[in-house]
């Protein structure tokens, strides 16, 4: 199976891997989440899982960590097969995981949520003396600078990292899962965090570690096995090339998902002007959109980049500066009236504020221009109206199934995203802001996707693409504005554009 | 994967019966089981249900639920719920008989007068309380379920200090007669009213524009809002309409009854929202339909009437009406996931 063993850790070629996964197959209603996947881990080394969302990463680590349990396949634990029956089983034998989506109670302090569902007892009451000691202790070991009585709810989105992190190292630790862990940390924290992977590394512990970031891959991993659409592709070592690693995990070449879009830029759609939101997360921001042109707006998560996006909807309060749109001020309108004048925000996600998921495509297709009279007479709907243009649209988008009657949730999340992005059709669209516009959606999707965006461009729209996916943004925008902190970083023209300089302005402030 | 059908239900192999019952009880949910399950017990249990003058009795008798049911679901549609809606029955019934009785008393010579000055008062204090539910959820983001019970609190007090807990009298005869009593070619005037009614929200559910506004503000609230519509609005508008649907079941209560009583409609809350759901009302809103929410409604009016023609305690009733939501409730969760695993 794995016979294409790397030299990455040749000292410990000889050993039982620690943990060796064999055809492992999950299905939910609906999907092959994981089809006969085959992994395994030794200790002391960091082996990457890589793969697009949906790949079935966080499938395979849930299985590991004993949350999900696999439908066939094998699982042994230093050589012994074992069945995961549960978190608490897989803790038992040191197993840990680290999930992206954090598993705190904001209500309860650093200390009561590190050792939450482990709690020390003397003769069933609460040990509270001992568990702030552990807790100090565990902190003390990890450098993180956290009060073990503060409320995780007062903690900044890093901070709740460090605990998720923390509570991992609570008890003895063999395989460690961590699942894009630097996604909201910062470079210091990151470098903290890697410096603590080495240690634990030489301890013996082996690390399974998700991460969509070249760069880190190459810092620590040891092997990389790439996953694609439920399949297993291929294990590797962490030094092969980017444009290799891209190929595995999308089975294509980067042109053949990009496509080419000819700019050409007109008048300007939009001027954001010095803009600063009531919460604070942008400040300061000035850009402008033009008509025929793909402008991507690039950031970590919590830079901002998506907040203003939703501050030109009307969406969140703006407290300084001006939005002019079409050639009028806008400034602070409701997301109805910029959507008559023209702009179209898409949001990141379909199932939180997208999509009506237990009501109709039709009904969620004709949702935004039921106002409109090609929808509606007086209160009265056009319905017979509303069907034919409902179904062309999911047409054009090749939704699959085709059943415009059939309810949004019981369509893959690929096709979601088509109805979602077919909703922008029914109206007269001068702007499109499309917010993470591939999130979740496997290559064949995500080519339709580019190529919905590209045409959007060249029939003569505007469209701002804010996402964190950086092959996105390098491939598909002529100018690109990199946010940091809320505020702008940089420009960059089309002759600008590359990966270095993107990801060196995402992080330019930190260092100052 | 094994054979799947067009719509994800063809997997129930084997009998057709058992196939079309499994297609039923996917489609339509627990109240048609429940429904046939209740006229098989009750007409043996009792001689005289089945007859034609009983059941006509029963759609009467559930006019008011059938009222207030229908209200109750906009309310629930946009993902909240009107637990005020007892008090606005009762608030309406007392302020609407004080305003008739002391017109008639003013102008005994002005009935028609008198009448339309008593339902315009009730139907407009009843709405009122829908009013500020709405502005209460809507603007001000209360919880529906604070919000309702708060005002269910404040109507109750307040009818009962208007009336001191006694009974309103001294309304025109003809308004008993009339929309309590009265029918029109030979179709009782609560029953003609309700279906009226029905028909009108018909309409605005399934052909206007608000009416799917208030699907897609429960389905999805922020969706709704990126769609450009109105939530606020669209909010105050359900509790706007629950109220004033209760308000009309108030006033024709009260013609029922021939007095003002601030004691009615203590049942109708649990009811209501009983019958949306056993009629597949989603409590997390944005799913539900008019016409099964009045089968709901007829059919707690029919286990009511079986119940006592079969001469069943009223206390022991109210513990089959509980019991009867709870049970539609976890039918409900069964069918869902009996759903999802056909789709498997």
């Amino acid at each position: 199976m794995n016979s294409d063993v790397q030299g990455g850790g040749a000292s410990l070629g000889g050993d039982p891997p620690l943990l060796r996964l064999e055809r492992i197959t999950k299905r939910f209603p609906g999907v092959l989440a994981l089809d006969r996947v085959d992994f395994d881990l030794r200790p002391g080394e960091v082996h990457v899982l890589f793969g697009e969302n949906g790949a079935g990463k966080s499938t395979l680590i849930s299985i590991l960590a004993g949350a999900l349990r696999p439908d066939g396949g094998r699982v042994a634990f230093r050589g012994k097969p074992i069945g995961l029956a549960s978190v608490h089983h897989a803790r038992a034998l040191g197993i840990s995981a680290v999930f992206q989506e954090f598993s705190l109670v904001p209500q309860l302090t650093v200390e009561q949520n590190l050792f939450l569902g482990a709690e020390e007892t003397s003769f069933g009451m609460l040990d509270k003396a001992a568990l702030h000691h552990k807790a100090v202790a565990v902190l003390k070991r990890l450098g993180f600078p956290l009060r073990p009585s503060q409320r995780v709810a007062f903690l900044s989105r890093a901070e709740q990292q460090m605990v998720e992190i923390a509570k991992a190292f609570r008890s003895d630790l063999s395989v460690l899962i961590l699942d894009e862990p630097t996604a909201s940390l910062t470079e210091r924290e990151t470098a903290r965090l890697f410096a603590l992977i080495e240690q634990v590394k030489a301890e013996g512990v082996g690390i399974v570690y998700i991460t969509h970031r070249m760069s880190e891959i190459r810092r620590i991993g040891d092997r990389i096995t790439v996953l694609r659409d439920g399949r297993y592709v291929a294990t590797v070592d962490a030094q092969t090339s980017d444009d290799e690693l891209v190929r595995l995990m999308t089975g294509r070449l980067i042109d053949q998902i990009f496509p080419k879009v000819r700019f050409r830029p007109s008048e300007t759609m939009l001027q954001v002007e010095n803009l600063t939101t009531g919460d604070g997360t942008v400040s300061g921001l000035s850009l402008n959109v033009r008509r025929g042109e793909i402008i991507g707006l690039a950031g970590l998560v919590g830079s901002g980049k998506s907040e203003v996006g939703r501050a030109c909807f009307g969406l969140i309060p703006i407290s300084r500066g001006r939005v002019e749109f079409a050639g009028e001020e806008t400034t602070g309108l409701a997301p109805r009236r910029m959507l008559d004048r023209g702009l179209y925000y898409v949001p990141p996600d379909r199932r939180d504020e997208g999509l009506l998921m237990m009501r109709s495509v039709r009904e969620n297709i004709a949702l935004p221009a039921l106002s409109l009279p090609s929808y509606s007479r007086g209160p009265l709907l056009l319905r017979h109206t509303e069907s034919a243009r409902t179904h062309a649209l999911a047409k054009r988008l090749n939704l699959q199934p085709l059943r415009v009657e059939r309810e949004v949730d019981h369509f893959s999340g690929g096709n979601q995203q088509k109805v979602l992005l077919a909703k922008s059709l029914t109206r007269e669209v001068k702007l499109f802001v499309f917010d993470e516009p591939t999130v979740g959606v496997d290559v064949g999707t995500r080519v339709a996707i580019y190529e919905f965006i590209r045409d959007l461009c060249e029939a003569g729209a505007a469209v701002l693409l804010i996402s964190s996916d950086l092959p996105e943004i390098l491939h598909l925008t002529n100018r690109v504005y990199v946010m940091c902190r809320g505020g702008l970083a940089a420009e960059l023209g089309a002759e600008d554009i590359s990966q270095e300089s993107v990801l060196r302005h995402c992080f330019e402030r930190e260092a100052a | 994967m094994t054979s799947n059908g067009e719509d994800g239900t063809g997997q129930a192999t084997g009998h057709p019966i058992t196939y079309w019952v499994q297609l039923a009880f996917v489609r339509l949910g627990v109240l048609p089981f429940l429904l046939l399950i209740a006229v098989v017990v009750f007409t043996l249990m009792s001689d005289n249900f089945l007859s034609g003058r009983n059941l006509l009795n029963v759609v009467r008798q559930s006019t008011y639920l059938t009222l207030v049911a229908m209200g109750q679901m906009f309310a629930l549609l946009t993902g909240g719920f009107d637990l005020s809606v007892g008090t606005i029955l009762a608030l309406t019934s007392v302020v609407g008989a004080m305003a008739m009785a002391g017109t008639y008393a003013a102008m005994p010579d002005a009935v028609g007068l008198s009448i339309l000055v008593g339902v315009l008062a009730g139907v407009a204090t009843g709405t009122a309380i829908g009013v500020v539910n709405g502005i209460g959820v809507s603007i001000f983001n209360v919880s529906p379920f604070m919000m309702s019970l708060g005002m269910a609190s404040v109507g109750f007090g307040i009818a009962l200090y208007l009336t001191g807990g006694v009974p309103v009298y001294g309304m025109p005869m003809e308004f008993g007669d009339t929309f309590g009593f009265g029918s029109v070619l030979g179709v009782p005037t609560p029953i003609l009213v309700t279906a009226i009614l029905i028909l009108i929200l018909y309409v605005l559910v399934n052909w206007t524009r608000l009416g799917r506004y208030f699907y897609a503000v429960g389905g999805n609230i922020k969706a709704a809002r990126l769609s450009g519509i109105n939530t606020r609005l669209t909010l105050f508008l359900a509790y706007v309409l629950c109220g004033a649907m209760a308000a009309i079941a108030g006033i024709l209560l009260t013609a029922r009854l021939d007095t003002g009583e601030a004691n009615i409609g203590a049942t109708m809350p649990l009811e209501s929202i009983a019958a949306c759901v056993i009629a597949g009302v989603s409590l997390r809103g944005g799913v539900g339909r008019l016409e099964n929410v009045v089968l709901g409604a007829l059919f707690i009016g029919l286990v009511q009437n079986g119940m006592n023609l079969a001469r069943i305690e009223s206390y022991l009733q109210t513990v089959v009406i509980g019991a009867l939501l709870i049970l539609a409730v976890l039918a409900d969760q069964f069918r869902l996931r009996y759903i999802a695993s056909l789709r498997d």
